[in-house]
C-alpha cells in the first residue's frame, strides 16, 4: 500500500518535481554561471511567465478535456486566429464604431460566438459522420485557417482601443488579466471534470467507449459539448491576448495545437483518453513556459529551446512508458 | 518411452511478481513424438509458463532443456531459433500481407541486392499449404481469409523451421469440425516426425483424443503427470480445481410470478429468426447453445444493441420497442455483457463510479455529483454482493474477475432492473467465485427478478436455470424445464438433432 502511494505520487506528482528541478536549476545557473543578473525565482519573473502561458494554456485545458474522452482537436490554432480577427474587425463596424466603449464587450462576445460555433461545427461533424476527430479537426484546421486567408489576405487586421488595452493589462494582486482568466479557466474546468456529470461521463467515454453506450451514455452529445468547449477557450485565449496587442496576423496560433498536446501529454493524459488531469496539465503548460523563459535566463539560443523541448517530451513519456508497463505486466497475473 | 531424449523439460521454474507467485517450481518433460496437454484453470498459470519457454519473461529460478541442452530465453526471436514454436491463441499476422510473406516474415529468401525471391517464397509456401490441405495459396492476402484459415497460416509458419517443439494454445477455439481434422491430422504428422507438441486446450474431448500425457497446473504450480489413456475427466478436474465444484443440477421449485418479458417471433437478419419464449418474475431461464448459434445476439437485441427484422417484445403484457440501450435501460432491461472487460467495466474508474455509471446523471447535487449518495449506493451494493475490494477507490481494472462481475452486475441492480440478463455470468472467473455468482444468480430470482443467463458451459445451465431454451442455428430448437432436461436431450437439440431420432 505504502509502495503504491508512493508510485502514485511519482506518477501525478511527477510533473511538479520535474518544474522544481527546473526552477532550482536555471536559478543556480543563472548565478553561477553569471549569465544572469537577476535571480530567475523573482516574484514579478513568475508573474510574468504565468500571463505568458496564458494562451496556450488556456487552449491546453480544452484539449485535455477533449483528449480524455478520447478524441483530438487539431484546429484550435485556426479558431484561435478567426475569433481573433472577428473580435478586432468587429471593432471597426460603423454600428460599433458608433457605440463607442460599449461596443468592447460586445466584440468579446462576436469572438466567442465564433469560437463555439466552430467547434460546434467539428462536434457535429465527428458525432453524425463517425469520423475520427484527428481527421475532421485536421480538415477543419486547413479549412478555418482558409477562412482567416479569406478574411483579410495576407494583411493582418488591426484595431487598437484603448480601453480595451486597459482591461486587458488590468492587474489584480500582481495577476495580469490573462494570467487570471487562465486560472479562472482552470479552476472552473477541474470541477467540471472532477465533480460534474458530464466530466465523469467524459472520462468514462475515453476510458471504454462500449461500456458506456451500455449503460446508457449518449456518447454524441458528449463530444459536442466538448467540442464547443474548446472552441470557446480557443477564441477566450484570443479575447485575452488581443485585447491587449491589437493586431492579428494571419499567420498566428499556427502550431498552438502541437504546444497545447505538448502541455497536456507532459501532464499526464492518455493519447488514448479515459486518463489525465486539467492540475496536470496546467502543471505541464508551466513546466514548458519556465523552460523557454530558463533557457532565455542562462543565455542559450532561443533555437536551441524546441530541440530542448521536444527531448524532454520524448523522455518524459519514455519513463511514463516504463512506470506504466512494469504496472501492466503485474496486472495480467 | 523414458529411454528417449525429452524434446523438452522444464525444471523447477519459478516466476514471481510483485505479491503473486505465478510460476511455483514447475517441472515436466515432453517427449518427442509425444502429444503433452497442459491443463489448468484460467490463472492456473499456464500463459505464464509459455511466456517463459517462449522468452517474454525470464525466470526466477529453474532450468529450461531443449533436447537436454540447458537453454535461456532470452526473447521471442531466440526461442524460435532453439526450434520452440508457438501456436497463439490470438493471431498475431499482418493483414495486408500476403500469406507467404506472413509466413516468411523476417526471413524473405533473398536474390542479390537485398531483393526478395518471390518465386523461391511463393513456391516454398504453396508446399507447406500442400500439406495442410487448405483452400488458399501463397499469394492470398491474409487480410481476405476466415479466422480460421488465418489460425492455419499460423501453424504454418510452425512448419517452415525444424521445430523441437510446438506449443499449441488452444488451436481449436475459432475452428470449424471439417478444419480441426485437418489440424489433427497436422499433429499427427509433427508427432510422427518426433516433434514433441504441447497441446494447451480445455476442451476434454479434444484432450482425449489427441494428447498421449496431461500435466496439470493450478494456482501456479506442478500438480502432477497422467497418462492420457489411463485417466477419466473427473480425475483431471479434480486436480485443476482441487476439490469439486458444486454443479448439482437444479431442481429447486421456485414461486414463479407474472410473465416479466415475453419475445413473439423475434429475428435479426440471418443472426437468428422466430425466436418466441418467455421469463417469468422469480426464475432462471437458461439459454444454451453453440457460439454463433444466436443466444448473444438475442440479448444485445433486447438490450437495444442491434436492431431486429422483424417480431415483437412485451414487458409486462405491453408492447414496447427497444433501438438503444437507454430505451432498454428505462424499460427495465438490463445485459451484463459477455466480454465483461471491453463491454462491461471501465477499467480505469473507480468500483463506486462503475456502479452509478448508468444512473449518475440522476444523482445530481447542484451542478455536481452527488458523491455522498454514490458512495451509499456502492455500500449497499458492496455489502449485497459480497464485493471485495479494498474500497470504493480501488480502480475497478484491479480486481480480480469475479469482483468484476460482482460490479457489473451491481450496476445494473441499483437501477431495479425488471431483466436482467447474464451473458456468459462466470467466463475467465475462478472457481470459488464461480459459485458464488451462480447462488447470487438464484438468489436474484427468488427476490423476484426475471434472469436470462446464457452460457456455454452445460453443467453451469443446468445447476442455474428453472427452464432451458436451447438454440441451433439462430433457431430455438427447443425449450426443457428442469425437470425433464437430460444432458443427451439438451446436447442433441444444440447440435441440430432433432429429438425423436435419437
Amino acid at each position: 500500500m505504502n509502495n503504491d502511494t508512493l508510485k502514485n505520487l511519482l506518477k501525478n506528482g511527477a510533473i511538479w518535481g520535474f518544474i522544481v528541478l527546473e526552477l532550482v536549476f536555471f536559478e543556480v545557473a543563472g548565478s553561477w554561471w553569471s549569465l544572469s543578473d537577476n535571480a530567475f525565482m523573482d516574484l514579478d519573473n513568475m508573474l510574468l511567465l504565468l500571463k505568458q502561458s496564458a494562451p496556450i494554456g488556456i487552449i491546453a485545458i480544452g484539449m485535455t478535456v477533449i483528449m480524455i474522452n478520447g478524441n483530438i482537436d487539431l484546429s484550435v490554432g485556426a479558431i484561435f486566429a478567426l475569433s481573433a480577427i472577428v473580435m478586432l474587425d468587429s471593432m471597426s463596424w460603423p454600428f460599433m464604431e458608433a457605440m463607442g466603449d460599449g461596443a468592447i464587450p460586445l466584440a468579446w462576445l462576436f469572438a466567442l460566438l465564433t469560437g463555439c460555433l466552430l467547434g460546434f461545427v467539428n462536434g457535429m461533424v465527428v458525432w453524425k459522420t463517425g469520423v475520427d476527430a484527428f481527421i475532421v479537426t485536421l480538415g477543419a484546421m486547413l479549412g478555418y485557417r482558409g477562412l482567416v486567408f479569406m478574411y483579410n489576405g495576407e494583411n493582418p487586421t488591426f484595431h487598437l482601443n484603448w480601453t480595451m488595452v486597459d482591461i486587458a493589462e488590468a492587474n489584480v494582486l500582481g495577476f495580469e488579466t490573462p494570467a487570471l482568466v487562465f486560472l479562472a479557466v482552470v479552476l472552473v474546468v477541474w470541477l467540471l471534470m472532477t465533480r460534474s456529470i458530464h466530466g465523469r461521463n467524459a472520462y468514462a467515454i475515453g476510458d471504454n467507449r462500449e461500456a458506456a453506450v451500455n449503460a446508457g451514455i449518449r456518447v454524441g452529445p458528449h463530444f459536442l459539448i466538448n467540442f464547443v468547449l474548446i472552441g470557446f477557450l480557443s477564441a477566450l485565449s484570443a479575447v485575452a491576448f488581443y485585447s491587449g496587442s491589437g493586431s492579428v496576423n494571419p499567420n498566428d496560433g499556427m502550431l498552438f495545437e502541437l504546444w497545447a498536446i505538448t502541455a497536456v501529454v507532459l501532464g499526464g493524459t492518455k493519447l488514448t483518453g479515459g486518463r489525465g488531469s486539467i492540475i496536470g496539465t496546467f502543471g505541464g503548460v508551466i513546466a514548458i513556459q519556465l523552460l523557454r523563459k530558463g533557457l532565455g535566463h542562462i543565455g542559450a539560443n532561443s533555437e536551441t529551446v524546441n530541440l530542448v523541448i521536444g527531448s524532454i517530451l520524448i523522455i518524459v513519456l519514455l519513463l511514463d512508458r516504463q512506470l506504466n508497463r512494469k504496472g501492466a505486466e503485474e496486472l495480467k497475473v | 518411452m523414458t529411454e528417449l531424449t525429452p524434446a523438452l523439460r522444464l525444471e523447477g521454474i519459478v516466476k514471481t511478481f510483485p505479491g503473486v507467485r505465478a510460476l511455483d517450481g514447475v517441472s515436466f518433460t515432453v517427449l518427442p513424438g509425444e502429444v503433452h496437454a497442459l491443463m489448468g484453470e484460467n490463472g492456473a498459470g499456464k500463459s505464464t509458463l509459455m511466456k517463459v519457454l517462449g522468452g517474454i519473461y525470464q525466470p526466477d529460478e529453474g532450468k529450461i532443456f531443449i533436447a537436454e541442452r540447458e537453454t535461456v530465453m532470452i526473447s521471442p526471436l531466440e526461442a524460435k531459433a532453439k526450434g520452440v514454436m508457438f501456436i497463439h491463441q490470438e493471431l498475431s499476422l499482418a493483414q495486408e500481407l500476403s500469406v507467404a510473406e506472413n509466413i516468411y516474415l523476417g526471413e524473405l529468401p533473398r536474390k542479390s541486392f537485398g531483393r526478395v525471391d518471390w518465386k523461391t517464397l511463393f513456391d516454398r509456401t504453396d508446399a507447406i499449404l500442400d500439406k495442410l490441405k487448405v483452400g488458399f495459396n501463397a499469394r492470398t492476402r491474409v487480410g481476405d481469409l476466415s479466422i480460421a484459415n488465418q489460425q492455419m497460416v499460423e501453424i504454418a509458419r510452425a512448419l517452415t523451421v525444424d521445430a523441437k517443439a510446438v506449443i499449441f494454445d488452444e488451436p481449436t477455439a475459432s475452428l470449424t469440425d471439417a478444419e480441426k481434422v485437418v489440424l489433427f491430422d497436422v499433429i499427427a504428422d509433427l508427432k510422427a516426425q518426433g516433434v514433441g507438441i504441447i497441446y494447451i486446450s480445455h476442451r476434454m474431448e479434444e484432450i482425449f483424443r489427441m494428447t498421449d500425457r496431461i500435466s496439470v497446473l493450478r494456482d501456479g504450480s506442478y500438480r502432477g503427470t497422467l497418462e492420457t489413456a489411463k485417466t477419466n475427466e473427473d480425475e483431471i478436474t479434480q486436480m485443476m480445481i482441487g476439490r469439486s465444484l458444486d454443479l448439482t443440477r437444479n431442481f429447486e421449485h421456485v414461486q414463479t410470478g407474472d410473465v416479466a418479458l415475453r419475445v413473439e417471433d423475434l429475428s435479426c437478419g440471418h443472426l437468428f429468426q422466430n425466436a418466441t419464449f418467455e421469463v417469468r418474475q422469480g426464475e432462471v431461464l437458461g439459454f444454451y447453445g453453440l457460439v454463433g448459434a444466436g443466444r448473444t445476439e438475442i440479448a444485445e437485441t433486447l438490450f437495444g444493441l442491434r436492431k431486429p427484422t422483424s417480431g415483437r417484445i412485451f414487458l409486462k403484457g405491453k408492447e414496447v420497442r427497444i433501438s438503444s440501450p437507454i430505451e432498454a435501460i428505462s424499460n427495465g432491461i438490463s445485459l451484463v455483457p459477455e466480454d465483461r472487460k471491453a463491454q462491461g467495466l471501465v477499467l480505469g474508474m473507480n468500483c463506486r463510479d462503475n456502479i452509478t455509471l448508468p444512473q449518475v446523471s440522476d444523482l445530481r447535487a447542484g451542478p455536481f455529483v452527488a458523491e455522498g449518495a454514490e458512495v451509499a449506493i456502492y455500500d449497499q451494493y458492496r455489502d449485497r454482493l459480497a464485493i471485495k475490494a479494498p474500497s470504493w477507490r480501488a480502480i475497478a481494472g484491479n480486481l480480480s474477475g469475479g469482483n468484476q462481475q460482482k460490479i457489473v452486475i451491481g450496476k445494473w441492480l441499483s437501477m431495479q432492473p425488471e431483466v436482467l440478463i447474464v451473458d456468459e455470468p462466470t467466463r475467465g472467473i475462478d472457481v470459488g467465485s464461480k459459485s458464488e455468482i451462480h447462488n447470487l444468480l438464484r438468489e436474484l430470482a427468488k427476490q423476484g427478478y426475471a434472469v436470462i443467463v446464457i452460457s456455454s458451459e452445460m453443467p453451469e445451465v443446468l445447476h442455474v436455470s428453472d427452464r432451458i431454451v436451447a438454440m441451433y442455428h439462430g433457431e430455438i430448437t427447443r425449450e426443457f424445464t428442469a425437470e425433464e432436461v437430460t444432458e443427451d436431450s439438451l446436447i442433441q437439440a444444440i447440435s441440430g438433432i432433432s429429438g425423436d431420432a435419437a
